[in-house]
């Protein structure tokens, strides 16, 4: 289990437990807390949303509740983190490799990237964390950030 | 020893995903004894990239005029077919 991840994972920039309309309502919830804690631009928000339109990020991994991970340019990020949201309904998200297609999500992590070469053990705590169905289980059980810390702590 | 191949790996922004698979790969194809050059960018970079490289990686849709075997990349983000995905590239590798 990707333990590692609450590094990445600011406390502040979790929300549990938060019914959405869709998809846009999740990253601008998500985006807003990254503004505030200083990890992005106030540019970020709408580039996010307007990347997810055209380049989605739902990630179909064969679960009732799936993944997304929506992210844009480094332009408008200050510093590198992640926003993680457990969704109490999900919402849909479309498929990254395949736009027409629509992936229930359960779980939204919102990446802050600004530079590849340095972020990548960030990227692999995130795929190690989505591939293990018990690892998002145990997600979706949390009740507080401390239970969260428990899991990818 | 035959040249070494050049992969390039694709994503929506050409630094997450990308980034993400372009590591997973290298790890992968090392542990069956294999390097190549690995470079990334933007899917929407692709079309004028892709002559100079042997093979692509894509976590998105890539524009069908592109010529060069295509790999789908999402396997990496998901794990789902991802043994079958290694032996793809392997086999273009060793081409």
């Amino acid at each position: 289990m990707a333990r590692a991840l609450m590094n990445f994972l600011d406390p502040q920039a979790i929300a549990l437990g938060v019914e959405a309309q869709d998809n846009e309502a999740v990253i601008r919830l998500l985006a807003g807390k990254l503004e505030a804690l200083g990890y992005v631009k106030g540019s970020y928000a709408d580039a996010v949303v307007k990347r997810e339109a055209t380049m989605p990020t739902g990630l179909p991994l064969g679960y009732a509740l799936n993944v997304a991970i929506p992210h844009t340019d480094p332009e408008h990020v200050l510093k590198p983190g992640i926003a993680l949201a457990v969704l109490e309904q999900p919402v849909n998200f479309a498929n990254m490799e395949d736009p027409d297609e629509a992936v229930p999500v359960g779980f939204v992590f919102l990446l802050a990237i600004n530079d590849k070469d340095k972020q990548i053990d960030m990227l692999q705590e995130i795929m190690d964390t989505i591939q293990s169905e018990a690892a998002l289980a145990s997600l979706r059980n949390a009740k507080t950030i401390e239970d969260i810390a428990a899991v990818i702590g | 020893m035959a040249k070494q191949k050049t992969v390039l790996f694709a994503c929506g922004t050409g630094v997450a995903t990308s980034t993400a698979v372009n590591a997973a790969v290298t790890e992968a194809m090392k542990a069956r004894g294999l390097t190549f050059n690995a470079m990334q960018c933007k899917a929407t970079e692709v079309p004028s990239l892709a002559d100079s490289v042997d093979l692509v990686v894509s976590t998105t849709p890539i524009s069908a005029s592109v010529t060069v075997p295509v790999i789908k990349g999402l396997a990496f983000l998901t794990g789902i077919g991802k043994d079958k995905a290694l032996d793809d590239i392997e086999a273009e590798l060793r081409k």
